[in-house]
Order: structure tokens, then C-alpha cells, then sequence
């Protein structure tokens, strides 16, 4: 109970002397973060509306794929893109390992199947209530897309929000390929994992207690910013 | 060049195997109102869905006069449960016309237009969802109308509606056949059918029994299914 308490009293310190060491690693998870979830949101919701709207071969596989990639290990996606990323891995000429891009990648990977797959359920529920009426005024498959997408954004917007969950508290893959390189590649679930292998309970707690408040603001501002409790019911 | 005659001939569908309806054959042509008629499960839907085209066909043809692609632009089709999008009453009304690419400024105008028509002026601005039931059918036929189409399709458009909200619908729909839109609605109101039908469509267990004027119909129906209901006898 001591240290989780010196925690809570050292990760307030933190904050409010606005540490800059603190703030260097927390904009760095961000940024890694935020950009994983808007790059896996663009290829995952079309994706969804796809595989919602289009009758084709092998669709129930992919399916069936996506779903089971929700539970992709971390470490694992790591690993395979420290392959690719390394010296003598393909994309090695492109020496991204070791960079947030490295980070960012595999946070992509890990989060697009979870966000395709929550997208894929909601969409599914409208394009049963919406397929006679979009049916009927012929309209096209980027326009149904289009549709259901812009009026199941709410529900997608939780898609998106349950990807920044995961990625925001990810750190096998990101040890891996980022390699928690300070004021390089350090941020919070990293920099947690270093502290608690150096003993530093205290710190390491008051980086925990940053990362939830960080992960608690996201999801709260984003609900506040689009009004998802005000007009989430059509 | 114009939509009608449209031509059903032979015109079947299946669902794994059952017949749904079919076949068909059917010629529509001219101005008025058809209204289709009969018991529940005779196919009236089926009918309507199939010569609209949400139905794929299993066999036979149906023809418009012009391509098919232009045809399913100039049809509408109004279902029995209004099917509105999580929109607001202006946006539902604006959608049909956004597919079309019709600039914005001329939608809203149209938009303000149409809601107006069906007394939904002061609601334009409200989400769909927060409409009576009434009103939410007469949004869907709006919707429908508001891009001018030359065939209209209604399936049962007044089936869960009180006596008021019946009568604003079809002075609406008489108001767009004197237009000039064609309409084929089905019904189970055979005083609507009476009211609003120039032609009557009779159907059952997925065929068409009999097609011929309303009055015709009405006053000396051909066959003995037909006779018994219009007596109110139960017809399968």
C-alpha cells in the first residue's frame, strides 16, 4: 500500500513541476499512439464496410481471420517486425528500427485487427437496418460505404477508442522494435517496465498512474469533442 | 426518354428453392394509381420488391422502356416499415439528391420544399428518430419524391396509421399522381383501394390472379378467389 501511495503522491509531483523528462515520453506515446490508431482506423473501417457490403469468396474466412487477430500476441508482432525492419530484413535499407515509424508499425499491426473487427459487428447491425433502402436507391458501393460509415461513426469511434486502449498500454512489441532508447524511443509502458527492473516501485507506479489518467483524458475528450453521449442515439 | 411501359414476363423468384413469386407476367403502362391486393403471404411485397429490383430475379424478364440503370434512377420506393437514416429530417431528405451530385444549396432548397409539403417544415432540423410514426412515413414518402421519380412503389405505406395520418398520405400520393408519377401500392385497406386505385393487381399465394380497372375489378371481379375476398372470406 506504501509505494502504491508514494506513487500516487510521486506521479503528482510529476505533473505539476511538468517534468520534462515526463513530458518527453508522454508526448512520445502519443504520438506513437494517436498515429497508429489513425493509420489502423483508414485501412480498418473501410475494410469493415467491405467486408459488410460485398458478397465475395472467402469473405467469412477473413472474417473469421480478423477476429482471431484480436488476440495477436505483441511480442510476436515484434519479433516479425524486427525481422522485416532489421539490416538484413527487406525493408531493412529503409533503417527504421529502432525509430517511433518501427513503433508505429507494429502498433498498427497489432490494433487494426481488433478495430476492423469491432467496426465489422456495428456496421453490420446498420447495413441490416439501412440494405433495402440503400438497395433501392441504387446507389453504389463506395456509397453505401460512405453511408454507413458516416452514420455508425459513433459506434466506430469506439472501435477507434478500443484500439488506442490497446496500443496506449502495449509494450512487448514497442520494447522490441523501438528498444526504449531514452529522449529516442522511450515512452510510458516502456519506461514502466525499465523502473520496475531497476526497483524503482515509486516511479514506475507514478508512470502507471500518468499512462491511466493519459488513456482516461483521450477517451473522455474524444466522447466530450463528438457529443457521443448527448446525440449517441439517432 | 421515359420509364414505362415497364414488361414482366415470366417473371419468377426463389429462396433456396421455394417459389416466392412468379410467374409474372404484367404490363403497366399510362398514368394513375394501381393498387396491388390480397391476403397476407400472397406476395404483394414480393411483387412490388420484384419489379423494383431490391428482388433479384430467378427467371423471366422485366423490361422498362429505357435502360435499366436510368430506370432504377427515375423509381422510388416506400417501404411498409420506413427505413430513415440515423439523420436528421433534413439530411434524410437531402441524401437521395447527394447521390445524384445535385449541388447542395439546391437540395436544402428542395429539402426545405418537401418538408414543408408533408408538414414536417417545423421538424427539419430534428433527428429522425424523435418522429411519430405517421410522420415518419410521410419523411420516407418525401424522401421518395423529392427526386421526381416517373414510378413510384409503396408497399402497405398506411398499415400501422391512424385515419388522419391515412388521409394526409394520399392526398400526397394523389397530389404526385396528378403529377404524373406512376404509383403501384399495395394494401390491405380496401377502402384505400377503393379511394385511390384506377387499377387493381389481385394476388395470391404468389400469383397474379387478376389485373384489370378498379372498377372493373371491384364491381365484377373474375375469379371466384377474388369474389370470396372481397365478400371478407378467408382466402389461402
Amino acid at each position: 500500500m506504501t509505494d502504491i501511495w508514494e506513487g500516487l503522491v510521486h506521479a503528482f509531483r510529476l505533473l505539476v513541476a511538468l517534468d520534462p523528462d515526463l513530458s518527453e515520453i508522454t508526448l512520445l506515446s502519443l504520438r506513437v499512439t494517436l498515429t497508429a490508431v489513425v493509420i489502423a482506423s483508414a485501412l480498418a473501417l473501410p475494410l469493415a464496410a467491405l467486408l459488410v457490403v460485398r458478397r465475395f469468396r472467402y469473405r467469412r474466412t477473413i472474417i473469421a481471420v480478423l477476429n482471431a487477430l484480436m488476440g495477436l500476441p505483441p511480442v510476436v508482432v515484434g519479433l516479425i517486425v524486427y525481422l522485416l525492419l532489421s539490416r538484413s530484413g527487406p525493408f531493412g535499407v529503409f533503417d527504421l528500427l529502432f525509430t517511433p515509424t518501427a513503433m508505429i508499425i507494429a502498433q498498427v499491426i497489432i490494433i487494426l485487427p481488433l478495430i476492423a473487427s469491432i467496426a465489422h459487428q456495428s456496421l453490420r447491425e446498420l447495413w441490416s437496418d439501412y440494405h433495402d433502402l440503400l438497395i433501392s436507391l441504387n446507389t453504389t458501393q463506395p456509397q453505401r460505404i460512405g453511408t454507413l460509415i458516416w452514420d455508425g461513426r459513433r459506434a466506430l469511434l469506439t472501435a477507434a477508442l478500443a484500439g488506442f486502449g490497446r496500443a496506449i498500454g502495449e509494450v512487448g512489441a514497442i520494447m522490441i522494435v523501438g528498444g526504449n532508447i531514452d529522449h529516442a524511443t522511450r515512452v510510458l509502458t516502456t519506461a514502466i517496465a525499465l523502473e520496475t527492473g531497476k526497483g524503482d516501485f515509486a516511479l514506475a507506479l507514478a508512470l502507471g498512474f500518468v499512462l491511466i489518467a493519459l488513456a482516461i483524458t483521450v477517451n473522455i475528450a474524444i466522447h466530450w469533442l463528438t457529443r457521443t453521449e448527448t446525440e449517441g442515439r439517432w | 426518354m421515359g420509364l414505362l411501359p415497364l414488361i414482366a414476363s415470366g417473371a419468377v423468384v426463389r429462396r433456396r428453392e421455394n417459389l416466392l413469386i412468379g410467374p409474372v407476367d404484367l404490363r403497366l403502362d399510362g398514368t394513375g394509381i394501381t393498387i396491388v391486393i390480397g391476403p397476407n403471404g400472397s406476395g404483394k411485397t414480393s411483387l412490388l420488391s420484384m419489379l423494383h429490383g431490391v428482388l433479384r430475379l430467378s427467371g423471366g424478364d422485366i423490361i422498362w422502356a429505357c435502360p435499366l440503370a436510368e430506370a432504377r434512377r427515375k423509381q422510388g420506393f416506400v417501404f411498409q416499415s420506413p427505413i430513415l437514416l440515423r439523420r436528421s429530417v433534413r439530411e434524410n431528405l437531402t441524401y437521395p439528391l447527394s447521390l445524384l451530385k445535385t449541388p447542395r444549396n439546391e437540395a436544402r432548397a428542395k429539402a426545405v420544399d418537401w418538408a414543408a409539403r408533408v408538414g414536417l417544415g417545423d421538424a427539419l432540423m430534428h433527428p429522425a428518430r424523435v418522429l411519430s410514426g405517421g410522420e415518419r412515413q410521410k419523411l420516407a414518402l418525401a424522401r421518395a419524391l423529392i427526386r421526381d421519380p416517373e414510378v413510384l412503389f409503396l408497399d402497405e405505406p398506411c398499415s400501422s396509421l391512424d385515419g388522419r395520418a391515412t388521409r394526409e398520405i394520399e392526398e400526397i400520393l394523389t397530389g404526385a399522381a396528378h403529377s404524373g408519377t406512376r404509383i403501384i401500392m399495395s394494401t390491405h385497406d380496401m377502402g384505400q383501394a377503393r379511394r385511390l386505385g384506377d387499377e387493381v393487381v389481385f394476388m395470391l399465394g404468389g400469383k397474379l390472379l387478376e389485373f384489370c380497372p378498379a372498377t372493373a375489378f371491384f364491381d365484377a371481379p373474375e375469379t371466384e378467389q377474388s369474389r370470396a375476398f372481397l365478400r371478407g372470406d378467408i382466402v389461402e
